[in-house]
């Protein structure tokens, strides 16, 4: 982080790729100009960035990429609002502002020797699959028992990164399981919500932590289910989404009670969450 | 010890000409606000408070963060961040405590804001006793008083024709060569000292117990009915000395453009709203308690204090007569239920 924190480095966009079938979600490949900036620039999965499109604003999204992945940031990014449909329509090679990173990180320590279910619904993948790359990582591997993903869309074209996907099937590292809601032409994967797919895949609680994120509908209807799996709430981890400024802790708008989103965020366990207002 | 105000004024004029020197002056109408003086004659004395709060001069109410051209596919930024030496003169005890909340916002465990501290670090703060109180002042209720000198370089009690002078800090003493000729305290004047450092508000409310109070608060149906007449303009939270939200915004024209933040408040409904349109904040009722759990327990628990000064200009500048003391005791009469 430079000394003045709403001072943006810059970074150029060298890949604007269409992510989703609906064409409502790009990746953003962002390029370190250099070693200095790459080296403030020290994260972690779970950690997100505000990201300037000149001209339009600033907004804040999670980072995508694992600090195992040098020269670069990803951002796979939906197109809502007025900065995400600058991006979108930017071309390959502009410059983009990136402040960063912010916020607290998935608690990869505590996940030393223990196995993790990631739990990802619709487009809040993106920095579930920074962690499970992390911990992937040939250098991390050893640090973490089995490693279980869930993953699921509406329907097969609106999962992200598919050639990845497509790998880890394979990839004796990691336990995955993709699901779409209604059943279509080509896919042999399961079929069902998060819910019910978890449900069935029955992770053992026993030494493990669940990180979930996705529609808060489908967390709503997620949550039980692992606490029938025996999952305590100190041991159940979410990231949550609000809207911000400054991501600084400043700017006053991103709280729920006590805890800033941007700063003390954006990664909970349930336990702290029960402990805030219901606000978010 | 003492000053005389001729000596002061002398003195006053000659740091104006080195400083930038902001001091309460009246309009034409009488409303009395901070703003940029060249001499002493032009400072208004005998005023209550001024309308709106002398956070602006370190948190202005609209800033140009940083700047920016666009080149083809490259971009330039600028830091747009600029200071002046300053001298703020006339500071109420209610907006100096302030200042001393607004710094624990400004730098919290992780970051520090450059904008405010370069301002703040810069700036000479020079503090002078409530002779007279309002009808809306509660200053005494919020753990200070009308002459407190906490949040000052340096503190001043008007004696009529002279001041008394105490210099505080650091900051202050680099002043103090030019308050040369300093006098000691007649038997009279130490009796006005004491009655200005006794003197409480009229007005009165009772906070001892408000943050535990809020601490099951929160779905209390205390809140259905509280906000029913606020018509959500957020006056209160833009004279409020003690609010510090803000926005970040982008003004552009062709291809050069500024990064900019403008005061905002928690009682505006976009304040909260995603770009999915999904509001954790979309109704009243919520940004109201907000504002109240924010002040009076949210605060305490991340700063150490309450983030009211009992300065009142919430209540003054409500145009539905929403008063902040009656909420404070409206908290306080309602019964918790135990579920």
């Amino acid at each position: 982080m430079e000394q003045n924190p709403y001072l943006p480095i810059k970074m150029r966009l060298i890949k604007n790729l269409v992510e989703t079938e609906d064409r409502n979600i790009n990746t953003f490949t962002l390029e370190f100009l250099n070693k200095q900036d790459e080296e403030n620039f020290k994260y972690l999965p779970g950690q997100f960035a505000e990201i300037s499109a000149f001209g339009h604003g600033e907004a804040p999204f999670g980072i995508a990429t694992s600090p195992t992945e040098p020269g670069i940031l990803k951002f796979s990014v939906a197109k809502v609002g007025c900065v995400s449909n600058a991006l979108h329509l930017m071309e390959e090679g502009t410059m983009v502002g990136v402040r960063g990173p912010m916020g607290n990180s998935y608690p990869i320590e505590d996940f030393k020797g223990k196995n993790v279910v990631i739990i990802g619904g619709g487009f809040a993948f993106t920095t579930l699959r920074s962690l499970a790359v992390y911990m992937m990582d040939e250098k991390h591997r050893a640090d973490y028992g089995d490693i279980t993903v869930i993953y699921g869309a509406r329907n097969p074209g609106l999962l992200l990164y598919k050639d990845e996907l497509a790998e880890w099937e394979t990839n004796p590292n990691i336990n995955l399981v993709t699901t779409i809601d209604k059943e279509c032409d080509g896919w042999c994967q399961r079929v069902g919500f998060i819910p019910t797919i978890t449900e069935q895949v029955a992770p053992s609680s026993v030494n493990s932590y669940a990180v979930v994120c996705g529609p808060p509908v489908m967390i709503k209807y997620t949550l039980p289910v692992l606490e029938k799996l025996n999952f305590p709430p100190e041991r159940i981890i979410t990231s949550l989404e609000m809207r911000m400024k400054c991501g600084l802790g400043i700017c006053g708008r991103c709280n729920i009670g006590t805890e800033y989103v941007c700063k003390d965020g954006p990664v909970f366990t349930m336990a702290q969450l029960k402990e805030l207002p219901s606000e978010y | 010890m003492k000053i005389s105000k001729e000596k002061f004024g002398q003195s006053f004029d000659a740091l104006a000409a080195e400083y930038k020197t902001i001091a309460p002056v009246s309009d034409a109408a009488g409303v009395v606000n901070y703003e940029a003086v060249e001499s002493f004659s032009e400072v208004k004395q005998n005023y209550l408070n001024s309308k709106l709060p002398p956070k602006s001069f370190f948190f202005p109410q609209h800033e140009k963060l940083l700047s920016y051209v666009k080149e083809g596919k490259d971009v330039t930024v600028k830091n747009e961040l600029k200071v002046e030496k300053t001298i703020l003169f006339g500071v109420r005890p209610c907006d100096a405590k302030a200042f001393l909340l607004l710094d624990t916002v400004f730098k919290n465990d992780m970051f520090t804001d450059p904008y405010y501290f370069e301002r703040r670090d810069n700036t000479v703060v020079i503090g002078v006793a409530c002779n007279k109180i309002a009808p809306t002042c509660f200053c005494s209720s919020m753990g200070f008083s009308p002459a407190s000198s906490a949040g000052a370089d340096i503190f001043l009690i008007d004696l009529g024709d002279s001041y008394q002078v105490e210099i505080l800090t650091e900051k202050g003493k680099a002043l103090a060569a030019v308050f040369p000729e300093l006098v000691e305290l007649t038997v009279e004047d130490q009796t006005l000292v004491d009655t200005i450092k006794s003197a409480q508000t009229t007005s009165q409310v009772d906070v001892s117990t408000i943050t535990s109070k809020l601490e099951k608060f929160f779905d209390h149906s205390y809140w259905d009915t509280l906000q029913e007449k606020c018509i959500g303009c957020n006056s209160c939270t833009f004279s409020c000395p003690t609010c510090h939200c803000f926005d970040i915004s982008e003004e552009v024209r062709n291809n050069k453009g500024s990064r900019v933040r403008t005061w905002d408040g928690c009682m505006a409904p976009l304040f909260t709203l995603h770009a999915s349109g999904h509001n954790p904040r979309d109704k009243k009722k919520s940004r109201w308690r907000q504002r109240m759990m924010h002040k009076f327990n949210y605060f305490v628990h991340n700063s150490g204090d309450i983030s009211c000064v009992g300065c009142g200009r919430c209540i003054k500048s409500c145009p539905v007569n929403l008063d902040i003391r009656q909420v404070i005791d409206g908290v306080n009469k309602a019964e918790l239920v135990v579920n």
